[in-house]
């Protein structure tokens, strides 16, 4: 069995699938990958099912080497690591691989052909780094074998369609108490702060006066777009409590999941709205591009 | 008791989710409602996850397989033939406390009792899982003794131990993991509320009750 070392594991380097569902009513939210496009598409490159567990690097990328020859795709944000993105590559035992700083956005991915054979807590091996349910972030010395779980040849490049860009732009359906806001949300624009991370991403910019306190606590969606009594919106990411008591004008919309996870600190955004039939419009391109890979 | 569709409010809250509402007050009706439709709802293909509350259910559905129009129907479906629960008695859930939290002087005074009076109190209750939500097994717990409801603290702790009990407005909580959190804390627990390994993880469901009971202080 082939092995994966992690010789340095950058800034955060976890493992993640497409995120552990069916758990919210115990308020475990799925987690899973930041960018699931990008991981979907690694997997698919290297001939794997699309929620192979694979191994997600944010802002800076790790220094790797496999035991024998591997069959990897890195996809996601570019980083100075010498290889091209969007294609399956061969590396060879014992060479190392240096991912470096992620160039535009905020995470790649490594697919490695066979997918990563982590251990899977309540049915995914994807790592929920701010409780730890599923394992923690990746540190210098840790060693992980390589599944055989690959199910078809890889593939030839794929480029990631640029139409899709910028990703400063955040697509949204109206929330369930888009009613209660007037204009506000939409078109002004917003910065990504520091203070952002898995469980949501922090927005600096027009406050917008919120009537929070009148709102029973209700689940929540991924992309719900919350707004606490400092008017800052907040956009709850894959690691977001299942619950919360904060209104919530807007939903960022499934086919721009991907670009929260490479939203980066000081990046600048601004939502747009559009309708749920859109929205799946919008999916559908999305879906029709991964198949053709 | 039970709530037909015309009482219930279905509404999109996202293109992958709807909110499905049993009314805006909290009520012991919309909590059996809420439990009834998450229960009949579990294990429906096309459905990723459900998020109960107090009065809702957000359901959260894969996009690609079911439209909001069929989960809807479904949900209206199920709201009529979901099966009783009532033949199940609840469970009663015993978590033994040693009342020594960082905040219980300040709860205590804010009740107008002595320290003894308010642990008294807080131990001779009844509660109830109103829902499991917000992180990892938290159980939100109704039948706090109205005399005990403190507000939460202005500025949230970085940090609340694993297994802190706690008292946030007029709900009683315990801290499954450590986590931040604006609850006033009155003591802790050594049981595990979750258990990743565990089948199921949490200890504690919705419709548990739960009582809480004092242990001694440790003599040092």
């Amino acid at each position: 069995m082939n092995r994966l070392h992690i010789l340095s594991p950058g800034m955060l380097t976890t493992v993640q699938d497409l995120g552990r569902f069916g758990w919210a009513h115990q308020g475990v939210s799925a987690s899973g990958a930041a960018d699931p496009l990008a991981l979907r598409a690694g997997n698919l490159l290297v001939g794997n099912a699309e929620n192979a567990a694979a191994l997600e690097m944010t802002l800076v990328g790790a220094e790797l080497v496999f035991d024998r020859n591997a069959v990897i795709a890195l996809t996601g944000s570019e980083m100075g690591a010498g290889v091209p993105f969007w294609q399956p590559i061969e590396v060879r035992g014992g060479e190392t691989l240096h991912c470096g700083a992620t160039q535009a956005g905020a995470r790649a991915y490594l697919a490695v052909r066979g997918g990563i054979a982590a251990r899977k807590t309540m049915g995914s091996a994807s790592v929920h780094v701010m409780t730890g349910v599923g394992g923690r972030p990746l540190r210098k010395g840790d060693v992980l074998e390589i599944g055989e779980g690959a199910v078809r040849r890889p593939r030839g490049p794929a480029g990631f369609p640029q139409r899709w860009q910028p990703r400063s732009i955040l697509r949204a359906t109206p929330g369930p108490q888009a009613e209660w806001f007037a204009d506000g949300l939409f078109g002004a624009p917003y910065t990504v702060t520091e203070e952002s991370n898995r469980m949501g991403l922090r927005l600096r910019g027009r406050a917008i006066p919120s009537p929070a306190g009148q709102m029973i606590t209700e689940g929540v969606a991924l992309g719900a777009v919350q707004v606490p009594p400092d008017g800052q919106p907040i956009v709850l990411f894959v690691e977001h409590q299942t619950t919360g008591g904060y209104p919530k004008p807007a939903n960022v919309i499934s086919a721009d999941f991907w670009k929260l996870g490479q939203l980066r600190p000081r990046d600048p955004v601004e939502f747009e709205s559009v309708t749920i039939e859109q929205a799946l419009g919008l999916l559908r391109e999305q879906e029709e591009w991964l198949y053709s890979l | 008791m039970r709530y037909t569709a015309d009482k219930m409010t279905v509404r999109a809250a996202s293109d992958r989710s709807l909110l499905v509402s049993f009314g805006e007050n909290i009520s012991t009706e919309a909590q059996r409602s809420v439990a009834r439709l998450t229960h009949a709802l579990q294990g429906v293909r096309g459905i990723l996850n459900l998020h109960p509350a107090f009065v809702s259910v957000l359901v959260e559905f894969d996009p690609r397989l079911r439209q909001h129009s069929e989960i809807e129907a479904l949900v209206h479906d199920r709201v009529e033939t979901a099966a009783e629960h009532e033949d199940a008695p609840a469970r009663l859930i015993e978590i033994p406390v040693r009342y020594d939290g960082p905040d219980i002087k300040d709860v205590a005074e804010h009740a107008n009792l002595t320290v003894t009076q308010m642990v008294e109190l807080h131990s001779s209750a009844e509660y109830e899982v109103a829902f499991v939500g917000f992180s990892t097994c938290f159980p939100y717990l109704s039948g706090l003794p109205a005399a005990l409801a403190t507000p939460r603290l202005k500025a949230p702790r970085k940090h609340v131990p694993a297994g802190s009990i706690a008292i946030g407005g007029a709900q009683a909580g315990v801290y499954p993991l450590a986590s931040p959190g604006g609850w006033r804390l009155i003591g802790h627990t050594e049981l595990r509320l979750f258990d990743p390994a565990g089948e199921p993880p949490g200890l504690l469901r919705m419709g548990d009750r739960v009582r809480f009971l004092p242990v001694a202080e440790e003599r040092h």
